[in-house]
C-alpha cells in the first residue's frame, strides 16, 4: 500500500434505535486499493454500519470521511457521486427492466448521454459474465444472476469503494468462486472493496484485512491469519465454550 | 410501427373534412383526455407517483386563464401559460410536500386529493370566481381570445395539445430523465443508492406535468365556457384523467392515447343508450368496471398486451 | 365506520377506497327496509350489517384476494373501480336525490340535565358505542378474532400454523363492511345521503384511521371522536360548507406530520 491518506476513515460511528446500540464507537480506516471484510455475527451492526457509510442512515454520532469529503448529512444519491456505492443484501433489481436497462441507471450517474451510457452498461455486463442475459428482465433471473446484476449495477457507477452486503449469501459452491475471482479482478482494477460476508472461505480469500463487529462494537481487527485464531472472534461466533476447545 | 402511426395522423388530419359536427365534438374530446391523460402520465405513469387530485390543475388553469381574460382583457394564449405556470406552482407544492415528507402509495394519493377537494371548496365559496354557480365566459368566437366559430378549429387545437404532450413524453422517455423516472417507480431505494437523486426527478416529473395540465384547463374554459367547481375541480375529472393511460398503458407513450380512444368512445355510447331517465351514471359504472379488469387482468394496460400480441403475430 | 376500515387495513394492508361508498349502500338498505317493510332503521341495521358483510366478503374473496400481494397503487385503483361501480349503481337505482329514512325516534327529545338531547342521536350513539365493545370483545375473546389479529401482525407466520389465511381476510373485510353497514343504517335517519356522498363519508373515514392510526382499533375510536369534535367545532366557528375545509386541511396536516397517527402501524 501506497503511503496515502487513507480512502475512508471512520471515527467513533454511533447509531441506536430506541433503546437498542447497533453501532457503537466504531472506528475504522481503508487504503485505498485495499479489500476489507467486514465479519461478525448476525445482528452485530454490520449492514447498519453500511447504511450509515452510504447516507441511508443518519448517525446519532461520529465522523465519515471519504476520500477527503466529510459524509455528514449526504443523501444516499451524492454518497454515490463522490464515488462511495453499496449494493443490497437482498438484491434489488428493477424486475421489469432488462439487465442492460437495469445497469444503463447506474452508467447514467456518470454518462448523461443515453447512447454512451447503453454501451458502457454493455461493458460492465460483459466484464461481470451476464452478456447473454443482456436483453433479458431482471425478473427472470437467478439468484446468482441477480447478485451479479446488482454488482453490475454498482460498479456501472464508477466507484472508488464498493460496499458489498453478503453478496456470497445464497450461492452454492460454484457460483461463490465464480464471484470471489470477480471481486478480485474488479479490485485489480482500482476498486477499493469494503464486504460484509458470512462466507469465511470467500472473506479470508479476498480480504486483505478484517474488521470483526460484535453487538455493534469492532472487537478485533487485522489481517485474516489473526483474526481467524482470534479468541475473541472464536468466542464471538460460538460462545465462550469454544475458545478453549481442543484442536481435534 | 412508425409507417402505422404515420398513416393514422394522416387520417386524423383529414377527418374533420368527412365528419359531422357532433362526431368532431367527440373526437375532440379523445385527444383533449388523451392530452390530460399524457401530462398525467408523466408523473403517474412513469414516475409511478399516483396522483388522484389533477383536476385541481386543470381547474387552476381553466379559472386562471378565464378570469385573466374576462377581467383583464389578457388573450387566453398568453392566459394559457400564466394558468400552466400557477398550476406547475401548485404541483410544485403537492410534490414537495409529499416527496418531501416520504409519503407514498396510498398517502400521496390521498395528498393530492385533498389538495384537489380544499380547491374545490375555496372556489365554491369564492363569490368573486362565481361560488356555487360557477363563472361563465362570454361567447366572443374571437380567436384571440381562444374562441373559435367553427369546432373544427378546436379540433385541431385538440389534436396538437394531445400531439405536443405525446412528443414531450416521447422525448423524456428517450433521455436519461425518463429512464431514471422508470427506474424511481421500480424502487426508488435502489435508485438513490446508484446516484439518482429521486427527489429531484419526481418534483421534475411534477412540475411538467402539473404545468401541462393547467394548459389544458385553459383549452376546457375556452371550449365549454362554463366552470363549475365541482366540474373542474371534482374526483369525477379526476378520475377521467387518469383512467385513461391506466387503462390504455401507464407508462407508455401510445398508453393515454389509446386509452382515450377506448374509453371516450364508450362513455359517449353509454351516454346515448342510457342517457334518458335515471342511467345518467351509467358510464361511470363501465369505468368502474374496466378498472377493476385492468387492474386484475391486464395491470400494465391495453397498450403493452397489444404489443405482445403484435410482437407474436410478426412474421419471422 | 373508522373502526371497520382499520380493520381491513390492520389486517390486510388494503385500503378500502370503497368504503364510503359502501357505507352508502348501507344507508340506502335501510332505507329499503324503512320504507319497503316498516323496519326502523334502529333494529335494521342488523339486517344492513349482515348484508353489506356478505358484499364485503364477496368482494375480498372475488377481487381483493387476487391482488393481495400487488403493489399498492394496484389495489387503490382496484377499490377506486369499485367505488366508482358502487356509485354509480346507486345512482341508477336510487336517483342523485338526498335521502332520509323517517324513524319515530327522530321527532323524540329528551331533557338531559341542562341540554337538550336528541333521542335519534342517543340511540346511535350508545349502539355504535355497544358495537364498537362487541368487536372489540371479538378480536379479543373469540378464536377467529384472535387469529385475525395474529394475520394483522404477521401474516406469513399465520399462514406457517395453519391458518387460513384467505378466510381470516375475507371474515376481516366482511367484518369491516359489516360495520359500516350498521354504521349506515344508524345514521341513516340523522344524515341526509346520496349517491355522490360516498366519497366525503371515505375521505371522513379516512381522516379518522389516519388520526388515530391505520390498523388501531383503539386509534379509530379516539380518532373518530376527536375528529367529529373537531368538525363540530368547525361548523360552529365557520360556515357549515367550510366544515369540510376543516376536514380536509386536518387530513393534510395530519398526512405530513404524523402518518402512523396516534397509535398507528406504518403502511407496509
Amino acid at each position: 500500500m501506497t503511503a496515502q491518506a487513507p480512502l475512508l476513515q471512520v471515527a467513533n460511528l454511533s447509531k441506536r434505535f430506541g433503546g437498542l446500540v447497533a453501532v457503537r464507537d466504531l472506528s475504522l480506516e481503508m487504503a485505498r486499493g485495499e479489500v476489507l471484510g467486514l465479519i461478525g455475527p448476525n445482528g452485530a451492526g454490520k449492514t447498519t454500519a453500511f447504511n450509515l457509510l452510504s447516507g441511508f442512515l443518519t448517525p446519532d454520532q461520529g465522523e465519515i470521511r471519504f476520500d477527503g469529503h466529510l459524509l455528514a448529512g449526504l443523501k444516499p444519491h451524492a454518497i454515490c457521486g463522490l464515488g462511495l456505492v453499496r449494493t443490497f443484501q437482498i438484491v434489488r433489481p428493477f424486475p421489469h427492466l432488462s439487465v442492460l436497462d437495469n445497469v444503463r441507471v447506474g452508467t447514467l450517474a456518470r454518462r448523461s448521454q443515453m447512447g454512451e451510457a447503453r454501451e458502457k452498461a454493455r461493458a460492465v455486463i460483459d466484464r461481470v459474465g451476464l452478456g447473454p442475459k443482456t436483453d433479458q428482465a431482471a425478473a427472470g433471473l437467478t439468484l446468482a444472476e441477480r447478485k451479479r446484476l446488482e454488482l453490475a449495477r454498482a460498479l456501472a457507477t464508477e466507484p472508488t469503494l464498493l460496499l458489498l452486503d453478503e453478496v456470497m449469501a445464497g450461492l452454492n459452491a460454484t457460483e461463490t468462486a465464480a464471484i470471489v475471482s470477480l471481486i478480485q479482478r474488479i479490485n485489480e482494477d482500482g476498486v477499493s472493496i469494503l464486504l460484509i460476508e458470512h462466507n469465511m472461505r470467500a472473506v479470508m480469500t479476498l480480504s486483505h484485512r478484517i474488521a470483526v463487529l460484535n453487538f455493534g462494537e469492532k472487537i478485533v481487527e487485522g489481517p485474516p491469519a489473526t483474526v481467524a485464531n482470534h479468541p475473541r472472534v472464536i468466542e464471538a461466533y460460538l460462545g465462550e465454550e469454544y475458545v478453549h476447545a481442543p484442536a481435534r | 410501427m412508425r409507417w402505422l402511426a404515420a398513416a393514422a395522423l394522416v387520417v386524423l388530419l383529414l377527418l374533420p373534412a368527412v365528419l359531422n359536427s357532433y362526431a368532431v365534438t367527440v373526437f375532440i374530446f379523445i385527444f383533449f383526455y388523451a392530452f390530460l391523460g399524457q401530462a398525467w402520465n408523466i408523473v403517474g405513469g412513469y414516475a409511478g407517483q399516483l396522483s388522484a387530485g389533477h383536476a385541481a390543475f386543470v381547474g387552476i388553469g381553466a379559472y386562471a386563464s378565464a378570469l385573466l381574460s374576462m377581467q383583464a382583457g389578457l388573450t387566453p394564449w398568453i392566459g394559457m401559460l400564466v394558468g400552466g405556470v400557477l398550476s406547475a406552482g401548485l404541483g410544485t407544492v403537492v410534490g414537495y410536500l409529499g416527496f418531501r415528507f416520504g409519503l407514498r402509495g396510498f398517502y400521496f394519493v390521498l395528498l393530492t386529493v385533498a389538495f384537489a377537494e380544499v380547491c374545490r371548496i375555496v372556489a365554491l365559496n369564492t363569490d368573486a370566481v362565481g361560488g356555487a354557480l360557477g363563472y361563465y365566459i362570454t361567447f366572443t368566437g374571437n380567436p384571440w381570445q381562444f374562441q373559435f366559430q367553427d369546432n373544427r378549429v378546436y379540433y385541431y387545437v385538440a389534436l396538437g395539445l394531445m400531439l405536443l404532450a405525446t412528443g414531450i413524453v416521447a422525448a423524456i422517455e428517450r433521455r436519461r430523465f425518463g429512464a431514471y423516472l422508470i427506474a424511481i417507480r421500480e424502487d426508488e431505494s435502489a435508485c438513490e443508492a446508484l446516484g439518482v437523486n429521486t427527489f429531484r426527478y419526481k418534483m421534475l416529473a411534477m412540475v411538467v406535468s402539473s404545468f401541462l395540465t393547467g394548459v389544458g384547463g385553459t383549452f376546457y374554459a375556452f371550449y365549454l365556457f362554463s366552470l363549475q367547481p365541482g366540474a373542474v375541480f371534482g374526483i369525477p375529472l379526476s378520475v377521467e384523467i387518469i383512467i385513461r393511460p391506466i387503462v390504455g398503458g401507464a407508462g407508455t407513450v401510445m398508453g393515454p392515447i389509446l386509452g382515450s380512444f377506448i374509453l371516450s368512445p364508450l362513455a359517449e355510447a353509454s351516454r346515448i343508450y342510457f342517457g334518458q331517465g335515471g342511467w345518467a351514471g351509467a358510464h361511470l359504472i363501465a369505468y368502474g368496471l374496466l378498472l377493476i379488469a385492468v387492474v386484475l387482468f391486464l395491470p400494465q394496460g391495453a397498450y403493452p398486451a397489444l404489443r405482445r400480441l403484435w410482437v407474436r403475430m410478426a412474421p419471422r | 365506520m373508522a373502526v371497520g376500515l382499520t380493520l381491513i387495513f390492520g389486517v390486510m394492508r388494503v385500503v378500502n377506497f370503497a368504503h364510503g361508498d359502501m357505507m352508502v349502500w348501507g344507508m340506502y338498505l335501510a332505507w329499503i327496509l324503512a320504507t319497503r317493510a316498516g323496519i326502523d332503521p334502529y333494529v335494521g341495521f342488523v339486517a344492513c350489517a349482515a348484508a353489506l358483510f356478505v358484499m364485503g366478503w364477496v368482494t375480498q374473496r372475488l377481487l381483493v384476494d387476487r391482488i393481495i400481494d400487488a403493489p399498492h397503487e394496484m389495489q387503490i385503483l382496484l377499490m377506486l373501480g369499485v367505488a366508482l361501480v358502487l356509485e354509480n349503481v346507486a345512482l341508477v337505482a336510487f336517483g342523485p336525490d338526498p335521502q332520509r329514512v323517517r324513524s319515530p325516534l327522530r321527532a323524540a327529545t329528551v331533557w338531559l340535565g341542562p341540554v337538550f338531547l336528541d333521542v335519534a342521536r342517543l340511540v346511535t350513539f350508545a349502539l355504535a358505542m355497544a358495537l364498537t365493545l362487541a368487536l372489540y370483545l371479538f378480536l379479543t375473546r373469540t378464536d377467529l378474532g384472535r387469529t385475525m389479529r395474529a394475520a394483522a401482525d404477521n401474516a406469513y407466520g399465520a399462514l406457517v400454523i395453519g391458518t387460513d389465511v384467505r378466510r381470516v381476510y375475507a371474515a376481516a373485510f366482511g367484518i369491516g363492511a359489516a360495520c359500516v353497514g350498521a354504521a349506515g343504517a344508524l345514521v341513516s335517519p340523522i344524515l341526509p345521503f346520496q349517491p355522490a356522498g360516498g366519497l366525503s363519508l371515505s375521505v371522513a373515514s379516512f381522516n379518522i384511521v389516519i388520526i388515530g392510526g391505520m390498523g388501531s382499533l383503539p386509534g379509530a375510536f379516539l380518532g373518530g371522536l376527536l375528529v367529529s369534535v373537531a368538525e363540530s367545532l368547525g361548523a360552529v366557528f365557520l360556515s357549515p360548507s367550510m366544515k369540510e375545509l376543516v376536514s380536509f386541511s386536518l387530513l393534510i396536516v395530519i398526512l405530513l406530520f404524523r402518518p402512523a397517527g396516534l397509535f398507528g402501524k406504518a403502511a407496509a
